[in-house]
C-alpha cells in the first residue's frame, strides 16, 4: 500500500535526524513571502534521494507539472509548471523549502499541491483508493524528503 | 552528480514510448464516416462568461491523430460493437410486464435528441434525471424489472445506443428553472479543490487544458463524446466513472457513480459543452 511505503520511506529516511529535531509540519514557520528559513530536520538533504522523490509518481512527482532538462532519461515531463532546469542559479534554498512546503504561501492560489501539510483538506483521501483518509494525515512528502529535493532543486542550474 | 544507475532504472521501467510534447487543441476536422461534419470547437456558452474560456473544445482535439481516426469511422470505432450490444438489450424482453424497451419506443431512433438534453428535469417526478436515472424508471416503474447498477456494463452499452442517436445534434441542457439548484452545486463541485493534492476540476480542466500532465495531454474535460470508448480498458466508460476516476487523482474520497453530487456535477460539466456536437461513443485514450 503506498501510504504505508511512504510512511516507511519517510522513517527511514529520517533515520539520520533526531525525531526530536524535526519541525512538524503544523510547526512550520512561514516568512511573509512564503519561505522557511530553518532546515526542517538539521540534517544537510541528500541531492541523489531528492532526485528519486521528484521523479516518483507516488512522492514528489514534480516531473509532472514540471520539465527538468538535467532528467533528458525521466519520460513525459509536464507543462503545468514552470521548468525548473535552473532553479538552482535563481531560488534559495529558503524559497525552496517553503514552495515544497506550501506553494501556496508564495503563490496563492496556485496549482501546487503542498507536499509538508496535514490539514485544512477537503475530503481528504486514502492515497490513490478513492477511499476516506484514516486516522492522522501524513503529509507527502516526509522533512527530509523536503530537504532532499531542496538539495536536488539546488543543483539544477543551466551551465 | 553521478545520475547515471538512477535514470537507467528509469529508462526500463518506462515501457510507453515517449512522445513529442505540444501543447494546445489541434486544428482537425471531426467528419463521421465521411459524411457528418461535427461542431467540435464552439464559443462557450454565456454562463461561462465569468471563466477563462471563451471557447469550448472536444476532448477529441487533444488525442494523438490515430486515436482520432479511429473515432471517425464506425466500423474503426471499437465503441460501436457495444451499441450493438445495447441495442440487442433495447429488444430484449424483461420484468414482469413481459415487455423490451422496443415494446414501448420502437426504434432508437426515437431516442434522437435525448443525449443532447440529458440530465433534465422530470416534471412528474419532480427530479433531475440523467439517462440512466431515466432508463431505470422504465425498467422498475414500466417493465417490472430490476434497476441497472449504475455505470454498469448493460447500462452504458444502451446508453451508448441512446448518444449514437444524437451525434451531430448540439448539446443543449437546462440550465435554469427547476434545475437552477442542482446546477449551482455541480458547478461548486467543479472549483472545489479536493483531497490531499488540492485540485478541482478547474484545475485541470480549466486553467490547464492543453497542456501536459505527465504522459497525459489535457482537455477541458467535456462530456458531449459520453460514453467513450477508452482503449486503455477496452471498454465503455460513463461519465460518473470518469468524474470518479479523476476525483480519486486528486487523493481525495471520490463521491459514487450515481450520487446526487455526480448527478449535479453531469449537469454542470454537459453544460460547459452547450454548443458542441454530441459525439458518443468518442474515442479517447
Ligand atoms: C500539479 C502540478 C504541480 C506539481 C505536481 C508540482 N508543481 Fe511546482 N509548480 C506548479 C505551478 C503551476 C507552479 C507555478 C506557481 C504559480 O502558480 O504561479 C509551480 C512552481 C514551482 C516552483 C517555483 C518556480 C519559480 O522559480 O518560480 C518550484 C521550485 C517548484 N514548483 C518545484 C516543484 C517540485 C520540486 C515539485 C515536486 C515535489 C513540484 N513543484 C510539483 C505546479 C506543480
Ligand atoms: C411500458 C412502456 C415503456 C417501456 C417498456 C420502456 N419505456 Fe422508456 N419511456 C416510456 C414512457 C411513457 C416515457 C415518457 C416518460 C416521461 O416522460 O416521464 C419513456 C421515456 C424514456 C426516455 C426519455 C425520453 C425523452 O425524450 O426524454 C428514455 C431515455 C427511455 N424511456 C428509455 C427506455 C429504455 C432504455 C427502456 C428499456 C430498458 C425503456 N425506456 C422501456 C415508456 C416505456
Ligand atoms: C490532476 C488533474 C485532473 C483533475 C483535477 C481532474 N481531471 Fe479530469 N482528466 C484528467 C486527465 C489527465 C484526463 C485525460 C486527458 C483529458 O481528456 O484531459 C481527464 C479526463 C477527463 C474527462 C474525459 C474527457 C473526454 O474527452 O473524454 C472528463 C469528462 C473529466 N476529466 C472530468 C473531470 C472532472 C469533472 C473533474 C473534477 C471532478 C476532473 N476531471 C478533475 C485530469 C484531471
Amino acid at each position: 500500500m503506498k501510504l504505508t511505503t511512504i510512511i516507511c520511506a519517510a522513517a527511514f529516511a529520517a533515520g539520520a535526524a533526531n525525531a526530536a529535531d524535526v519541525v512538524a509540519p503544523s510547526d512550520a514557520s512561514f516568512t511573509e513571502y512564503g519561505e522557511i528559513e530553518q532546515s526542517l530536520t538539521g540534517v544537510p538533504g541528500n541531492p541523489e534521494e531528492g532526485m528519486k522523490v521528484a521523479i516518483d509518481k507516488g512522492l514528489g512527482n514534480c516531473v509532472a507539472c514540471h520539465k527538468i532538462a538535467q532528467l533528458p532519461d525521466v519520460p513525459f515531463h509536464g507543462e503545468v509548471g514552470p521548468e525548473l532546469s535552473w532553479t538552482g542559479e535563481v531560488r534559495s534554498e529558503a524559497e525552496l523549502r517553503g514552495i515544497l512546503a506550501n506553494a501556496k504561501m508564495m503563490f496563492p492560489d496556485t496549482v501546487m499541491p503542498a507536499f509538508y501539510k496535514t490539514s485544512g483538506f477537503i475530503r481528504p483521501g486514502n492515497g490513490y483508493t478513492g477511499k476516506a483518509a484514516e486516522g492522522d494525515i501524513e503529509p507527502i512528502l516526509s522533512a527530509q524528503q523536503i530537504e532532499d529535493v531542496v538539495a536536488f532543486l539546488m543543483t539544477l542550474k543551466e551551465s | 552528480m553521478n545520475f547515471k544507475a538512477l535514470t537507467a532504472t528509469i529508462a526500463l521501467i518506462a515501457a510507453a514510448p515517449v512522445v513529442a510534447l505540444a501543447g494546445g487543441a489541434d486544428d482537425d476536422t471531426l467528419v463521421l464516416n465521411g459524411e457528418v461534419e461535427m461542431t467540435t470547437k464552439a464559443a462557450a456558452p454565456a454562463h461561462m462568461a465569468d471563466t477563462y474560456v471563451d471557447e469550448i473544445i472536444s476532448g477529441w482535439h487533444f488525442r494523438a491523430d490515430e486515436t482520432q481516426a479511429l473515432q471517425m469511422d464506425d466500423f474503426e470505432n471499437q465503441g460501436m460493437i457495444f451499441v450493438d450490444d445495447g441495442l440487442a438489450t433495447w429488444e430484449t424482453v424483461e420484468g414482469s410486464e413481459g415487455k423490451s424497451c422496443a415494446s414501448c419506443h420502437e426504434s432508437p431512433d426515437s431516442m434522437k435528441g435525448v443525449a443532447a438534453t440529458y440530465p433534465k428535469w422530470n416534471e412528474d417526478a419532480g427530479e433531475l434525471r440523467t439517462v440512466q436515472m431515466q432508463m431505470n424508471d422504465c425498467r422498475v416503474n414500466r417493465m417490472g424489472a430490476a434497476p441497472w447498477k449504475y455505470d454498469a456494463k448493460v447500462a452504458i452499452n444502451v446508453e451508448a445506443m441512446i448518444a449514437s442517436q444524437s451525434r451531430g445534434m448540439p448539446v443543449d441542457v437546462q440550465i435554469d428553472g427547476p434545475v437552477k439548484a442542482a446546477w449551482e452545486q455541480g458547478k461548486e463541485l467543479y472549483y472545489t479543490r479536493t483531497g490531499i493534492l488540492e485540485l478541482s476540476c478547474a484545475s485541470c480542466h480549466e486553467e490547464n487544458y492543453g497542456n501536459y500532465i505527465r504522459a497525459d495531454h489535457l482537455s477541458q474535460g467535456q462530456i458531449n463524446g459520453f460514453p467513450t470508448y477508452r482503449l486503455k480498458n477496452a471498454k465503455l466508460n460513463g461519465v460518473h466513472s470518469r468524474f470518479k476516476g479523476c476525483v480519486r487523482d486528486t487523493r481525495a474520497e471520490t463521491y459514487s457513480p450515481g450520487s446526487e453530487e455526480f448527478i449535479a456535477l453531469e449537469l454542470y460539466v454537459k453544460s460547459r459543452g452547450n454548443g458542441l456536437s454530441v459525439e458518443g461513443p468518442s474515442v479517447r485514450n
